[in-house]
């Protein structure tokens, strides 16, 4: 994560003081090492242009990329609260502070209601960077609102998962979201909405064991780790090195439980695609060319 | 018997007893007096011991070596048990098993998680930790309970999903979001006990019910003490701080509204008597199935829905957000 917070101090730095200190522009990516350009990295939607390295980004970024310009955050009023009064090496509550200002976000989650190729859509984007995208109440909570909007205005959802799992200091509660949003799910069944699940690098833990596994369609970035249980705890478990590729959503795509595998570039236009046929009773009838040889 | 540390006192009476029964038989003595004492001795100790165990020593009494497990109550307290196998997939795991039986006249499927009773039952049951397989059939069952219009009761005990390669190759978190989407919406009731330990999404994995009950000396969370104390404490070495700090106790989870109710179990806990306890839960059992059963079908799935969209504790900011709902 040090290139990113590289960069979003760069952003930052660069916004303060107006005239932007050279290297500042630069990332390097950790795969390859080349370095490119702030600027050229956004064109390429933060995907490396020499190993199509996909970085990781937020929500705003996915908002960013996938909405047709204008959208609208969500249940932004809702938020944590700590519950358990847990304390570890830290107070939640200090966790939660430093989380929002080091991340901007209000929570791991954030909500916004916008169009993608003008099919109106409700995108949910995890951000890493908040307590590791764990899920607690909030996010539990967001979630099923942004279900309820989807049912109101008979719109597709699109979860984009990033989490680390389950958020510990809310303990059982932050179980109990894993059954509350599947729970949910089965009502954007009943109403015949699509929903489409894009699991970006890392989707683990109880998220993936809840919704990040149940789309209509799974669709998965490059080179994304997709798990259960983290590989470091099951090299931990086994007591050996993993295979390579081991828990990659490469390996998961061929073990058949993953649709897609979408290049960060051409996301938008493949979910616009499966839209237009899941939830083609509620778009205008669509002009196509006929295929056909008559 | 075998005695946890907390319960050491407890070993020697218990030893001093067993002694006076030997005198009693061997000598043909009348040691009723003395034995009685002895027993009363115990009973007072127990009631010291179990009526203030911190959270850690109740994680301790759900491991019990000696407590029963879900074959246990089964045999216990049903008849005509079938037991069925495999996910008509993969294979037939031995950590969760379930099948078909009559609790005195009342048609049920039972489905739990498994722990073995010695090491080599134990490594073929993997600790009560179940692969993808497992919850697949489980699956299996509860669609066909719902087919059959029969109540399925499940018991929860399990450490936590299978870890491995296997588990990951095939895909245990799917299978346990699967089953999630599935329980949210079987038609026909769910009863869910928590038997002995509720581990993280294995637990949960095969534990969405109309009603979910713990016993006495269980515990339920969303990681286990000692992997949350590698975690969040870096080290091993604050597995009691993190079962305080979980709140994973049955009381804790009745006090959040995230469990129905708190199953009294015999004094020194089901390993105890567990004859008695099966009893009990027997009891219990058929009394919340009546309870279920009198419900229509769609008001059950809609309270069973209202039950987990309900869980979850947050706070609603005045500030206006850039959202226009009321
Ligand atoms: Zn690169």
């Amino acid at each position: 994560m040090n290139w990113f917070r590289r960069l979003k101090e760069g952003i930052q730095t660069a916004t303060r003081f107006k005239k932007p200190i050279p290297e500042d522009l630069w990332v390097k990516c950790p795969k390859c090492g080349d370095t490119v350009t702030r600027k050229k990295l956004e064109e390429y939607h933060h995907t490396c242009p020499k190993c199509n390295y996909h970085f990781r980004i937020g929500p705003k970024e996915y908002f960013r990329i996938f909405f047709d310009g204008h959208y609208t955050l969500l249940f932004e009023e809702i938020h944590p609260v700590d519950v358990l009064g847990f304390v570890d090496l830290k107070p939640y509550t200090q966790r939660l502070r430093e989380a929002r200002e080091k991340t901007s976000s209000t929570e791991a989650i954030t909500v916004a209601q916008g169009k993608i190729q003008k099919i109106p859509v409700v995108i949910a984007a995890m951000d890493f960077g908040f307590i590791g995208g764990s899920m607690g109440a909030v996010m539990g909570e967001r979630i099923c609102r942004a279900i309820d909007r989807c049912i109101e205005e008979r719109m597709p959802l699109i979860i984009v998962s990033k989490s680390g799992g389950a958020r510990m200091m809310e303990a059982a509660f932050s179980l109990m979201q894993m059954a509350k949003t599947t729970v949910k799910l089965t009502q954007l069944a009943d109403a015949g909405l699509p929903y489409i699940s894009y699991m970006t690098d890392p989707t683990t833990g109880g998220v993936t064991a809840s919704f990040a596994m149940l789309g209509d369609v799974n669709i998965a970035e490059p080179g994304a780790l997709i798990a259960f249980a983290g590989p470091r705890v099951v090299r931990e478990t086994i007591k050996r090195d993993l295979p390579e590729g081991f828990q990659t959503a490469e390996f998961l795509y061929e073990k058949g439980f993953i649709d897609v595998i979408v290049d960060r570039k051409e996301a938008k236009a493949t979910i616009a695609q499966i839209l237009q046929v899941l939830h083609h009773r509620h778009l205008p009838t669509r002009k196509t060319k006929s295929t056909s040889s008559d | 018997m075998v005695f946890l540390e907390f319960e050491k006192p407890l070993e020697k009476l218990y030893t001093q007893l067993e002694k006076l029964k030997q005198i009693a038989q061997d000598g043909d003595i009348d040691m009723s007096d003395k034995i009685r004492e002895v027993e009363q001795k115990i009973k007072k100790k127990q009631k010291e011991i179990y009526s203030s165990l911190t959270p850690w020593q109740r994680v301790q009494l759900s491991r019990h070596p000696q407590r029963p497990y879900t074959l246990y109550y089964i045999e216990k307290m049903t008849k005509y048990f079938v037991e069925l196998h495999g996910d008509r997939c993969m294979g037939d795991d031995k950590a969760i098993v379930g099948g078909l039986a009559y609790l005195d006249q009342q048609p049920i499927v039972c489905i739990g998680h498994q722990k073995g009773i010695n090491t080599k039952q134990r490594q073929l049951r993997n600790f009560g930790m179940a692969h993808p397989h497992g919850y697949r059939k489980a699956l299996r069952l509860m669609k066909m309970a719902e087919k059959f219009a029969i109540p399925v009761v499940v018991f929860v005990d399990t450490p936590g999903a299978a870890c491995g390669l296997e588990a990951e190759e095939f895909s245990v978190a799917q299978a346990i979001a699967r089953n999630l989407y599935e329980m949210a919406r079987l038609r026909t009731p769910i009863l869910v006990y928590i038997i002995g330990e509720g581990a993280s999404g294995g637990a949960i994995g095969i534990g969405v019910g109309d009603r979910v009950f713990m016993l006495e000396n269980t515990w339920y969370s969303v990681i286990s003490p000692e992997s949350c104390s590698s975690i969040l404490w870096r080290s091993w070495d604050h597995k009691e701080k993190a079962a305080e700090a979980l709140k994973l106790t049955p009381k804790d989870m009745l006090q959040f509204g995230l469990i129905d109710e708190i199953v009294k179990e015999p004094p020194g806990g089901a390993h105890y008597q567990p004859e008695a306890m099966a009893k009990s839960l027997k009891k219990h059992i058929k009394k919340h199935i009546k309870e279920l059963l009198e419900i229509p079908i769609d008001t059950l799935i809609q309270q069973r829905a209202e039950k987990y969209l309900n869980m979850g504790v947050y706070s609603i900011a005045d500030q206006p957000s850039s959202d226009k709902t009321p």
